[in-house]
This record gives C-alpha cells, structure tokens and sequence, in this order.
C-alpha cells in the first residue's frame, strides 16, 4: 500500500509502554454521523439498486419445456443444475463458476486499480446492509449526538423502546435477507408459499436462520470489524493500489497547518483544514482520513460530502477531501503539474488479462458440446466366449443430452472389423451401428454389447472408437476411445 | 509441624510449603501425602454416568439372566428394530414391486425405469444368493455354468431363465429341470476303449483335428449311445438341458482329458428351487438381471 506520510503533522503514536500493548483491542463504538451531499445521494441510489437486485432477481420467470423450472436464476442443488437466464449449468461444468470467480477477482482489481476500493464503498453487501443497519438505528435513536446521549443514559422505558424497536427492525430486515437468500436454491413463488405453512425444505429454513443471525450480526453489531478483521481484501488491496490510483485522499498540501479558524479572519499562511472532525464524526469505519490512506477506509465518500459542506460554510472551494491521487497531491506539494494516469503497466495487465480470460469463457460458453460420451467398459467380466468362439465385450455408454429435447442419436463402433453390436433384448447390428434415445437433460446409460470374431483381434487388447452422430442431422456430436479386451494372444 | 486449630476449633489444614497445596495428614517415612483431589467437574460428570447407567438399566435390556436378558420398560430390541427398518424399506419399494409384480419379463426389460430397478434388485438378489456358484460377474466355472455368454444349458430366453430360477435344476421340485447323462465309464456300460473313441469323436465335433480311425469306430456309438439327448449331429437339445457339442462353450472343460472325465462319470449339477425362498418379484427381476447381463438367447 502507498501509504502517504503527512509530513506536516507526525502521526500520533501510542507512547512506548513497559508491558506490550494488549493483542485485543476493545471495539470503539462509532456514531457515523448523518451527511448530505453526492456521494451519500450516489450511495442510497447504489444501496436501492444492491437491494433490488438482490430481492428481485428470484422473481424474473423464464421460459423453459415443461419439466424445467421457469425461474431465471436458480440454483438447484436437487437436480444439479444451475441456470443462469439462457445458461443451464451441469455439475461438471463448474469450470463456468470458476470462470465467473476469476472475472470478477480481475474486475476488482482492474477497478481498484484505477479508482480505489469502489466495491467496498459502495457494493460490497457488507456495506449495503451496514448503511441500511444505520439508517434503521437513525430512525429509532436519532442521529450521532441523539444516538451518543441516549448510550450513556441508564436504563429507562424510552431507552428500552427505542433499543427495542431498532434490533425488532433489524431482525425483520435479516429475516427478510434470509428468506430471499432461499428463492435462489428453490422456485420462488413456490416456496414464498410453502414457507409460511411450514411445508418449505428443511434446509431452506435453515439456511433462512442462518442469513438472519449472519446479516443481524455482521450488519448490526459488528459492521466495520467484519472489514477490518474478517475480510481479506483490505489486506490484499495494498497490492493492487499505486500513487496514481484514485482514492478518497485528504489533501495535505491545501489543508495543512491545520487549526480553528475564526470566522472573518485570514486564511493566509495556514491550511484550509480547520479542525472542525466533520470528516471523523461521518465516516463509518471511525477514522480520520487525514492520517493518511488505511487499511480501514472503504472508499464510500462520505467525508467528502461531510468535508465539503463546510468548506461551503466557510467559503473555501470543495475539495480539500476528494477522490485524487497520491501522486497529484505529492505534485500539488511541490508546485508541479498535475495528471492523471489511468493507462500504467499495471492496469493495462490486469485489462489484458480480464479481456482474456473473459474471451476464454465466451469461446467455452460459444463451444459447449450438447452431448457428452463416457464409454465405460465392464470389467467384470472383461469378455465372454460366445458359441462361435467369437468374443464378447459389455460397455456402459453414458450420454449426456444436456439440450430440453430428447433426441435420436446414431451410435457407431469401429473396430478392426465389422462390430456386432446390440442393446441386451433388442436385434442389434452386425455392422456397428445402432440408433438409441438420448432422454433430455440427463445422462442416459445405454448396456451395448459389441462382438467380434477371434480371428481379427490382432491381441489381448484392441482399440475401438466409439462415435455419436445427431440422426437429425446426421452431425457427429462426440466420440471417444476404449479397449476390445479378449484373451487372444498376440501374433495367432 | 502439628496440626493446629483456628479460631473456631476446626482443624487447621497443613499446607505442603513447596506447592502450597493442602496435606491429607497422611504421612510415611517423612513423605507427606498431598491432598490432590479429582476436579470437581470430573466428578460431576462421574456421578452423571453413574445416574444415567441406572436410567439405563431400568429403560434398557441390561441384565442377563437364565432366559435372557432383562428387557427394560422400552422393550428395546435391535432384531425388532430391524424388522421394522425392513418393512419400511418395503413399503419404500411398494409401487416399484407392485409394478414389476404388474407387468411381464418383456414389459420390464423394455421400460427404461422399470428395466433398472429390476436390475438393481437383481444385481442384489445374485451376489447374495448366485454368486457363490456363478461367480460374482456371473462367468461361472468348471460345472457351474456361465450366465454371461450367449450359450444356454435350458434356454436363454426371459421366461425360460425364469423357469430354471423358480425350479432349479435336479433340486428335487416336481418342476425341476432333470436330465441325467449315463455314467458310460463307470457304470461300464461302453468299454474304456469306447469311451476313448468317442472322446476324439467328440473333439472331432466340434471341428478340431481329431483321430480319423477313432472317430470313424466311434460313430455308431455316439448314434446309439448320444444322439437321443445331444442329437444326431450334437447340436444338443436344450428341453433336456444336452449342451451343444460342436461349438466353444464347455461346461466341464474343452481339453480331451475332461470330455473323457464327463463320458466316463456323466456329471451333472446341482442348482437349488429359488421359488421356495425368494418371493416371485424378486425372481422376475433376477430373471431380468441375467437376461440383460448376458444378452439372452
């Protein structure tokens, strides 16, 4: 992490002690204070959209045949699919997920990159549900100061009201995220349904209390400690940010020496900072961005909005906290010009690569083979001597038809010579080639049994190919390779 | 030192000086025993075991005596228990049974869901009760026939498989499937030479080289003495459960000493009335298994 040093003020440090400090550090209660401006605007706009996609999603209906389910996104862990609009996932083709995980870590850092940790400060559901947790508190207790004086009163009927009426609030919201959690796993409207008369999947109660308890305590009680001490990012992110990514910077060059200022008097030979704590009071992770760049800061802007409003008051321009970068605010220090580097070796990495992988899943996504081929050979027995003396092998061929339709596929067999093939109770062929019934989006077993004469095995093991053609459209749509066994020696 | 008292009269405890631990006022050649007792929590827990044992014997079968053991106010029994686990798994199978039950050995082969069930039921059914004659691939061996190939000593069709299962062979059923080749040798109803000459005629059936001059003595004698059940030409006769001489497949071995063996004694197996034991679902869906697993006839 570039960590900016605030060479105008030394950074306050904890006086060397005899005993070494505490490994645990007891949780300051923050009072984020209310703050009005764009970036808080951008915020609930941003939080309205997290939440509705969040709660809306389950609900959009698809088109699909019959015995499909018609939602959109569905996860369906009892069939073993996964739909994703037009998109239907097995389960193994959760190279597809992995894909989806590898796009969306690259897009992080490309974004953080460039502009800083914009998923934390706006999109991460930590800070989604964090912000609506507070709104919920502001509404029952009042703002920071409200909030600070009705802490430190004892007990009352009021006290116990308001606290009540807040974590009743708050319940409802992580009852309300649980139950929407569980319409990704099972049809919506259905299980909206079942839930309330108790007839819903064990698990999807389950998996409700457990959302509930989660989203009741990360939002409610823990908020910035779930990003300070649970969550890996803000400890990856230092690899990703430089001097010219942009972030939520306080700059010293225009507000140092800081100090109260009286109203009316001159502003020369001091910094536009007048110690007001606006910034501090307003920040929801309970830091003061004027030490610099921290681990803790997530980004969300609402010290610029607290910031800028008094600059306002006092008749200063905006701006003394804004996004910027390190670079420009070292430049600004020195009286050199000013620029913005989004194009630098390492966001132009991180964008080939997001680019690539991201051509790689569609060309995977283009070229998804309908049909899948598993020849399974039986081994017990390898082989049997039949009457003639010619000999038998038994294969198990796993097809998948992974379209809606069930479908004719030609099932052919090449060996070293023509293969005598038929399913058990059915005529068969003496050339290799019979037609079977892929049943739709399931692998069908089709028990083949293939002969040849003795005379042709050229050893013990032979090689076949098993290939699978579309009877519609006479298109080969897999093949694959296995072995003839027989106990035919080599050379006879 | 001496134990003193305090203030009230009770005895003041002595305390080890080193540990500060309390003595128990025990003490051998200088050595003071200290008093260590077990953590009050062990001992909780300790009295908890001794309370639930008593709970357990009450609630539980836990005594033996002369004619069992005592069966507790539950009547806890694990062989009931099973009992009922069974039925369950029954009535779990109901309609899959009801349906084989409903429908013929053709109909189940040619239903996809049924034809897997039935197989699965089958595949059970013969580890537990062919296996160990034919073999768990169902290969077989010397004199237990193999159930994979395309050769059947009593037919390979769906109900003639059915047949043999529910009947057996030589089991001692009114509708056993029973033959019995002469013992030639033994019994010495062909001279030994005689038995030999058939031997090559036998080798000579089934189109490996074979001495003409012994073949050409033992014609007459394989018209008099085989062909009734093996057929003039030794095709066999599957209604009689006579192999097929001239092909690949032998139940008692190809090489000219075990066709001399098999003349000589006129060996035949054994295999048990299935019908007596298992109920007729199971046996339709055996019946499919070894079908389906040798392609049939």
């Amino acid at each position: 992490m570039t960590v900016v040093i605030n060479t105008l003020k030394p950074v306050a440090r904890a006086e060397p002690a005899d005993k070494p400090a505490p490994l645990y550090v007891k949780r300051k209660a923050i009072y984020p204070k209310r703050v009005k401006g764009p970036f808080r605007q951008l915020k609930w706009g941003l939080l309205l959209v997290m939440l509705g996609i969040y709660y809306g999603v389950p609900w959009i209906r698809w088109a699909r045949p019959a015995p499909q389910p018609q939602q959109a996104v569905l996860v369906d862990f009892l069939h073993g699919r996964f739909f994703l609009f037009g998109l239907h996932l097995w389960p193994d083709e959760v190279y597809f997920i992995t894909a989806l995980l590898v796009i969306s870590a690259l897009s992080l850092f490309l974004v953080s990159a460039l502009f800083g940790r914009l998923w934390c400060g706006y999109a991460c559901p930590q800070t989604v549900w964090t912000d609506l947790f507070i709104a919920v508190e502001r509404l029952f207790e009042g703002d920071r100061n409200a909030r600070m004086h009705l802490d430190a009163q004892p007990w009352s009927v009021e006290k116990a009201l308001r606290k009540g009426g807040k974590h009743a609030v708050w319940l409802l919201v992580g009852m309300a995220t649980g139950g929407a959690w569980i319409f990704y796993f099972h049809d919506a409207p259905t299980t909206f349904r079942q839930f309330f008369v108790g007839q819903a999947p064990p698990t999807a109660y389950i998996f409700f209390w457990l959302l509930t308890f989660t989203t009741y305590i990360f939002a409610g009680t823990m908020r910035e400690q779930v990003c300070t001490y649970l969550c890996p990012w803000p400890r990856i992110q230092g690899a990703m940010l430089d001097k010219d990514s942009l972030q939520v910077t306080y700059r010293y060059d225009r507000g140092e020496p800081r100090g109260a200022h009286k109203k009316g008097a001159d502003w020369s030979g001091r910094g536009d900072c007048i110690e007001c704590t606006q910034c501090v009071v307003a920040c929801p992770m309970g830091i003061d961005i004027r030490d610099g760049l921290q681990l803790e800061c997530i980004n969300c802007g609402l010290c610029i909005d607290a910031c800028d409003e008094v600059m306002v008051k006092v008749g200063r321009p905006k701006g003394l906290i804004a996004f910027d970068t390190d670079a420009n605010v070292l430049a600004r220090a020195n009286n050199q010009p000013t620029r913005l580097r989004l194009v630098r070796p390492r966001t132009i990495f991180y964008g080939v690569a997001l680019t690539g992988v991201l051509a790689l899943t569609g060309y995977g996504l283009a070229t998804r083979p309908t049909f899948g081929l598993h020849v399974v050979r039986d081994r017990a027995p390898l082989f049997v001597r039949l009457h003639d003396g010619s000999i038998r092998n038994g294969y198990t061929l796993e097809i998948a038809n992974r379209s809606f339709e069930r479908r004719k596929l030609d099932v052919i067999v090449r060996g070293p010579g023509d293969v005598g093939l038929r399913e058990p109770g059915e005529a068969g062929s003496a050339t290799g080639h019979i037609q079977i019934t892929a049943e739709a989006d399931q692998v069908t077993p089709v028990r083949l049994f293939a002969t040849l004469p003795a005379a042709v095995l050229p050893g013990p093991l032979t090689p076949i190919r098993v290939t699978l053609v579309d009877a519609a459209d006479g298109k080969t749509v897999g093949a694959a390779g296995s072995v003839f066994t027989s106990d035919t020696a080599a050379g006879r | 030192m001496t134990a003193e008292s305090d203030k009230h009269g009770a005895p003041q405890i002595e305390k080890d000086p080193v540990t500060g631990t309390d003595t128990t006022g025990h003490e051998w050649d200088g050595i003071r025993e200290l008093n260590t007792p077990l953590p009050r929590w062990w001992l909780y827990i300790f009295y908890a075991t001794i309370v639930v044992a008593i709970v357990y014997w009450v609630l539980m079968p836990a005594w033996p005596g002369l004619h069992g053991a005592t069966t507790g106010v539950l009547h806890q029994s694990d062989r009931a228990n099973v009992e009922v686990e069974v039925g369950k798994l029954k009535a779990m199978r109901a309609t899959e049974t009801a349906a084989l039950g409903g429908s013929s050995l053709q109909q189940i082969v040619h239903d996809p869901a049924l034809q897997r069930y039935a197989l699965s039921l089958g595949a059970a059914t013969f580890g537990e009760n062919c296996a160990a004659c034919h073999g768990q691939s169902g290969t077989g061996s010397k004199g237990y026939a193999n159930l994979r190939d395309d050769v059947w000593l009593w037919g390979g069709s769906l109900e003639q498989i059915q047949q043999t299962i529910l009947h057996g062979v030589r089991s001692g059923d009114p509708e056993a499937r029973l033959s019995q080749m002469p013992s030639f040798g033994r019994d010495a109803i062909l001279k030994p030479e005689q038995v030999s000459d058939l031997t090559e005629y036998v080798v000579h059936l089934s189109h490996r080289p074979a001495d003409a001059a012994a073949v050409a003595r033992a014609e007459p004698l394989f018209k008099d003495n085989c062909a009734t059940c093996h057929g003039p030409a030794g095709l066999g006769d599957q209604s009689r459960g006579a192999p097929n001489l001239t092909d690949a497949e032998w139940l008692y071995g190809s090489d000219r000493q075990s066709i001399h063996d098999q003349i000589w004694n006129g060996r035949g197996g054994v295999m048990p009335a299935w019908g007596k034991r298992l109920d007729p679902n199971t046996i339709k869906a055996l019946a499919v298994y070894v079908y389906v697993n040798s392609g049939g006839q």
